[in-house]
C-alpha cells in the first residue's frame, strides 16, 4: 500500500511537470475548451484502463478492448438508425453482446487453460472483421435524434438534472463524473469485498488461492466479464464523443493505450497489483501528453513514440526503485542481524 | 574401509550465506579429501542443500573460501565448479527424458567432427561409461525409457565423463527401490575405490552408516559435530541433528483417539488407478503416512482436499460424505491442507501476514454484500500470532521476508483460524528451523489432544517415529501396511515402503 502511494505520487509529479510545462509553452492549452476536452478524453481512456485492471490484476491481458470499442460503436447506429429498432433494443443488445464476449473469453482461458494474450488476440481480429462486415465498411454516424439523450454523458455537467444554475457545472465534463463513479466502485469492490480480495491473491498466486478454498476460475471469468461490459459502455462514451465511425479504424490501439494506462498505474504484468487512483492518473498522463504533443508544436508523426518512450522510462524507474528498496531491505536485515 | 588420504582435496573454509529472512549457512566448515565418503547430514533445513548450491555454482557464498588442493578457487558457475572437478547429482534429476542416454551425458560438451556432432564418439565414449557403473543399458536408449536408478547411473556417468573428483550426492536414494538403492551403493564404493571422494546426503542413517568415512552434522546452518568411524551410529547422529536428546525433541502425550474424523473408501485416484485405498483417522489421532518420494502419498491428499478428482472411491468426515470437486468442498467438510511446496501452494509470498491468515476465513467471516471483515481479520491474525508465536515484525508485514518456519505458521494460522476437524500435513516442517520444528510438533500435539484428526506425510523417518499414533505406509500407490505404535521401528517402515509386505503384518 505503502509503495502504491510513493508511485502514484511520482506518475503524479510527471504530470504536473508536464503540464506545468505545456501551459508555459502554449498559451492557448490553458483555455476552457482545451482543458475541457483534455478532461473528457483523459476520462474515457480512464474508464477503459479500469476495465482492463481487473484482467491484468488476475494476471491476464486483454487485447481485444480497441476492436469490441469499434464493433459496439458500428452496431448500435446500425440497429437503431439502419434497422430502425427502438434504441433500448439497441442497447439492450451492445450490452449483451459485450457480456458474451466477457463470458467466451473467461470460459476459454479457465475451461480450456488457453492463454489469454492467444484468445484475446483472436477476439481483436474477430470483432474488427465483424463490424467492418456488418456494415459493408460504411461509415456510420451519431447525428440521428434518437442518440441526443444519450449525448449528455459526453457534454457538461450543467446538462444534469438541477445542475443547469450552477457555473462551474458547464466547465466539468460528465464523462469525469462517470470515471469518478466507477473508480469509486472499483476501488471498493477491489479493496474491501472479499471478491476484490479473491482476485488479487488469485493474481499473486493462483494455486494458493485455490488451495484456501477460492473458486478461481470463477473469479477469472468474471474479471474478463467487468473488463469487457466496461469496455463496450465506454466504447459507447468514445462513440458519442467522436460521432462519426469508420467500423475499419475506430477503436484501433485502444486496448493498448489502456493497457499502458493500467502499467503506468502500478499494474503489473504478472498479475496481483494495482490501484485504481493510480490507473487514473496513467490515462490522464497519456492524454496529457497528446495533448501536448500537439500545443507545443512537436512532430505529430512522433506522437506514439513520445508516449512510448515516457511509458518505458516510467517503468525502468519503477523497477530501479523497486531494486533499490529490496537491497537497502536486504543490508538492514544483514545489520540487524550481525547486532 | 581404507583409511583416506590425509591432505584435504576440498576445503570450505569459514562459508556464510544469507537469504532475506535467514542465514542459512554461518561460518560452515568442511573438509573432503581424496577417496573419502563424507556423509553430510542434517534435518531439513540445515543448510545441506544450500552448502551443495554454492559448491556446484548456482549460489554464491556472502562471505568465506572454498580451496580444491589448498588454491582458493571462486565457483561462480556450473562450469567453474566442473573445471575444478565438481559435480553435483541433484535430488531431482536433471536429465533431458527425450533425448537418448549417450546424449545426455556429452550434453553441453558434445565431441565435434567436421562442425557436427560426432554421434559415433558419443556412443563410444558413453558405452564405456556405463560399463564402468556397472549399467547395462544402450548409449543409444531414450531416458525416459529408463527406470528411475538406471537415471540415476546416467547422472553420475555425465558427472565422471567430466572427470569429477567430487561427486555431490543429494538424497540418491529418495526415489529408489530398495534393489536399485544397494546397487548405487555398490557403485558409491566402487568410486571410493578408484580415489573419487563423494559427498553424501541422506536421510537414511542406515545408508550412511554403512557408506561414510567420516559424517559432518548441520544444524540450522551451522556444524553440529562430526563422527568418525566407530562413533558414525544412529543415535549419535540423531543426536547431533536434533540438538538435544531425541526423547524431548517429538512432543507427544498419549492420546485417547475418539471416534473416526475422516473415513476413506475404495478411493481411487488417477496417479494410480490400479489401487483402492481404504483407511480411516480419528480424532485426537495423529496418523503418519510413510513412503518414498513418488509412493502417491501427496496424490492421495490432493484428492482428499479436492484439488485433483478421484476415479471412485468416497470420503466421509464425521460419518456424512463429501463431494470430492474442489477444495472448497473439503474446507466446507471441515478439512484443511498445509501443502507441500508452501511458497507455490501454501501462502502468497507478495502479500501481507493479515492477508494470508485472513484468505480462509473471507467467505466464512464476511459482512452481508460480500464486504471484508476487517475486524475479525485482524482480531484473528492477531490471535495466530501470539497463539503460534509467528515472528514477524507487524501483522502488515509481507510474508515473503519471514523465514520458512514462520512462513509454514502462516500456513498454519490460516487453517487454524476457521478450526479444521480434519488437518492434511504434508511434509509439514521442510525448510525450517529446528526451533519451529519443534513449535510445528507442539502445535500437532496440542491440536490432537484438542480433537483435531492429524494425517502428515513425512520423508523423515525420525519424524515418523516421533510424532506418529499410528503410521501408514506407501508404496506405488497402494497402502502396504499398518503399524501401530509398538510395532513401529525403521526397518519395518524401510520394508514396507519398498515394496515388502511384513510377515507379522496382514
Amino acid at each position: 500500500m505503502r509503495d502504491e502511494m510513493k508511485k502514484n505520487f511520482g506518475i503524479l509529479g510527471i504530470l504536473v511537470a508536464v503540464f506545468i510545462a505545456t501551459a508555459i509553452g502554449n498559451a492557448n492549452f490553458l483555455t476552457a475548451y482545451n482543458m475541457f476536452n483534455l478532461v473528457e478524453r483523459a476520462s474515457l481512456y480512464g474508464i477503459i484502463g479500469i476495465g482492463v485492471a481487473f484482467v491484468i490484476i488476475t494476471g491476464g491481458i486483454d487485447l481485444s478492448i480497441g476492436s469490441l470499442i469499434g464493433l459496439v460503436a458500428t452496431l448500435l447506429p446500425f440497429i437503431v438508425v439502419q434497422l430502425s429498432f427502438p434504441l433500448a433494443i439497441g442497447l439492450l443488445a451492445i450490452f449483451a453482446l459485450s457480456l458474451c464476449v466477457g463470458l467466451t473469453h473467461g470460459v476459454l482461458i479457465t475451461r480450456l487453460k488457453l492463454q489469454p494474450f492467444v484468445v484475446t488476440l483472436c477476439g481483436l481480429m474477430i470483432y474488427r472483421g465483424i463490424a467492418r462486415w456488418i456494415v459493408s465498411d460504411k461509415t456510420m454516424g451519431y447525428g440521428n435524434d434518437v442518440f441526443s439523450g444519450l449525448k449528455v454523458m459526453v457534454g457538461n455537467m450543467s446538462q444534469l438534472p438541477g445542475m443547469a444554475d450552477m457555473s462551474w457545472a458547464k466547465h466539468v465534463p460528465v464523462a469525469f463524473l462517470i470515471l469518478v463513479i466507477l473508480g469509486v466502485l472499483s476501488s471498493v469492490f477491489l479493496n474491501k469485498t472479499i471478491y476484490g480480495r479473491y482476485l488479487l491473491a488469485l493474481g499473486r498466486n493462483e494455486q494458493a488461492a485455490r488451495f484456501s478454498g477460492i473458486n478461481t476460475s470463477l473469479m477469472i471469468v468474471l474479471a474478463y466479464v467487468i473488463c469487457s461490459l466496461i469496455s463496450g459502455f465506454g466504447g459507447l462514451l468514445f462513440a458519442l464523443d467522436y460521432g462519426s465511425i469508420q467500423p475499419d479504424s475506430f477503436g484501433n490501439f485502444y486496448e493498448l493505450y489502456a493497457i499502458a494506462a493500467a502499467v503506468l498505474g502500478g499494474c503489473s504484468l504478472r498479475g496481483g497489483e494495482g490501484s485504481i487512483f493510480g490507473i487514473i492518473l496513467g490515462a490522464a498522463l497519456m492524454r496529457l501528453l497528446m495533448n501536448s504533443i500537439s500545443m507545443l508544436g512537436i512532430d505529430d508523426q512522433l506522437e506514439p513514440a513520445v508516449i512510448g518512450i515516457v511509458i518505458l522510462l516510467g517503468v525502468i524507474v519503477d523497477e530501479l526503485v523497486k531494486r533499490f528498496a529490496a537491497r537497502r531491505r536486504a543490508m538492514k536485515q544483514v545489520k540487524e542481524g550481525l547486532a | 574401509m581404507n583409511a583416506p588420504d590425509k591432505s584435504p582435496l576440498l576445503v570450505v573454509e569459514n562459508v556464510t550465506k544469507r537469504f532475506p529472512g535467514v542465514t542459512a549457512l554461518n561460518n560452515i566448515y568442511l573438509s573432503l579429501s581424496k577417496g573419502e565418503v563424507l556423509a553430510l547430514i542434517g534435518e531439513n533445513g540445515a543448510g545441506k542443500s544450500t552448502l551443495m548450491k554454492i559448491l556446484a555454482g548456482v549460489q554464491l557464498p556472502d562471505d568465506g573460501a572454498i580451496r580444491v588442493n589448498g588454491n582458493l578457487i571462486r565457483i561462480d558457475s556450473v562450469q567453474a565448479a566442473q573445471a575444478n572437478g565438481i559435480a553435483l547429482i541433484h535430488q531431482e534429476l536433471n536429465l533431458s527424458g527425450n533425448l537418448t542416454v549417450g546424449d545426455n551425458i556429452f550434453l553441453g560438451r558434445e565431441p565435434l567432427r567436421y562442425g557436427l556432432i560426432d554421434k559415433e564418439k558419443i556412443r563410444n565414449d558413453a558405452q564405456s561409461l556405463l560399463e564402468l557403473l556397472g549399467l547395462n543399458v544402450s548409449p543409444d536408449a531414450i531416458v525416459d525409457t529408463l527406470s528411475i536408478g538406471q537415471q540415476q547411473l546416467v547422472e553420475i556417468a555425465r558427472a565422471l565423463s567430466v572427470n569429477a573428483q567430487v561427486l555431490i550426492m543429494d538424497e540418491p536414494t529418495s526415489s529408489l527401490s530398495q534393489l536399485e538403492a544397494n546397487r548405487l551403493m555398490e557403485v558409491v564404493k566402487d568410486l571410493r575405490s578408484r580415489d573419487v571422494s563423494v559427498i553424501y546426503i541422506s536421510h537414511r542413517l542406515g545408508e550412511v552408516k554403512e557408506l561414510a568415512n567420516r559424517v559432518t552434522v548441520f544444524r540450522d546452518g551451522e556444524n553440529a559435530g562430526e563422527l568418525v568411524g566407530d562413533e558414525i551410529n544412529h543415535s549419535r547422529m540423531v543426536q547431533l541433528m536434533v540438538g538435544r536428546d531425541i526423547s524431548q525433541f517429538y512432543v507427544r502425550s498419549p492420546h485417547d483417539a475418539g471416534g473416526i474424523a475422516l473415513e476413506v473408501k475404495e478411493l481411487q485416484t488417477i496417479a494410480h488407478p490400479g489401487c483402492r485405498l481404504n483407511f480411516e483417522v480419528r480424532s485426537r489421532e495423529i496418523v503418519g503416512i510413510a513412503g518414498l518420494v513418488g509412493a502417491g502419498r501427496t496424490e492421495l491428499f490432493e484428492v482428499l482436499f479436492g484439488v485433483e478428482s478421484a476415479i471412485s472411491g468416497t470420503v466421509s468426515v464425521n460419518g456424512q460424505q463429501i463431494p470430492l470437486h474442489s477444495p472448497l468442498n473439503a474446507i466446507q467438510a471441515g478439512i484443511a491442507l498445509v501443502p507441500e511446496d508452501r511458497k507455490l501452494q501454501g501462502i502468497i509470498l507478495e502479500m501481507t501476514v493479515r492477508s494470508n491468515i485472513g484468505l480462509a476465513g473471507l467467505r466464512q467471516h464476511q459482512k452481508t454484500g460480500g464486504f471484508l471483515n476487517a475486524a475479525q481479520e485482524s482480531s484473528d491474525t492477531a490471535a495466530m500470532i501470539d497463539r503460534l508465536k509467528i515472528k514477524t515484525p507487524d501483522s502488515q508485514q509481507i510474508a515473503q521476508y519471514l523465514s520458512g518456519g514462520n512462513q509454514q505458521k502462516v500456513v498454519l494460522g490460516k487453517w487454524l483460524s476457521i478450526d479444521p476437524k480434519v488437518l492434511l500435513l504434508d511434509e509439514p516442517t521442510r525448510g525450517i528451523d529446528v526451533g519451529a520444528k519443534q513449535e510445528i510438533y507442539t502445535l500437532m500435539d496440542e491440536l490432537a489432544r484438542k480433537g483435531v484428526a492429524i494425517l502428515f506425510i513425512s520423508s523423515e523417518m525420525e519424524e515418523i517415529l516421533g510424532m506418529s499414533d499410528r503410521t501408514l505406509v506407501m508404496h506405488e500407490g497402494q497402502i502396504t501396511g499398518e503399524l501401530q505404535r509398538d510395532e513401529l521401528t525403521e526397518e519395518a517402515v524401510m520394508q514396507l515402503a519398498t515394496g515388502n509386505v511384513l510377515e507379522s503384518s496382514v
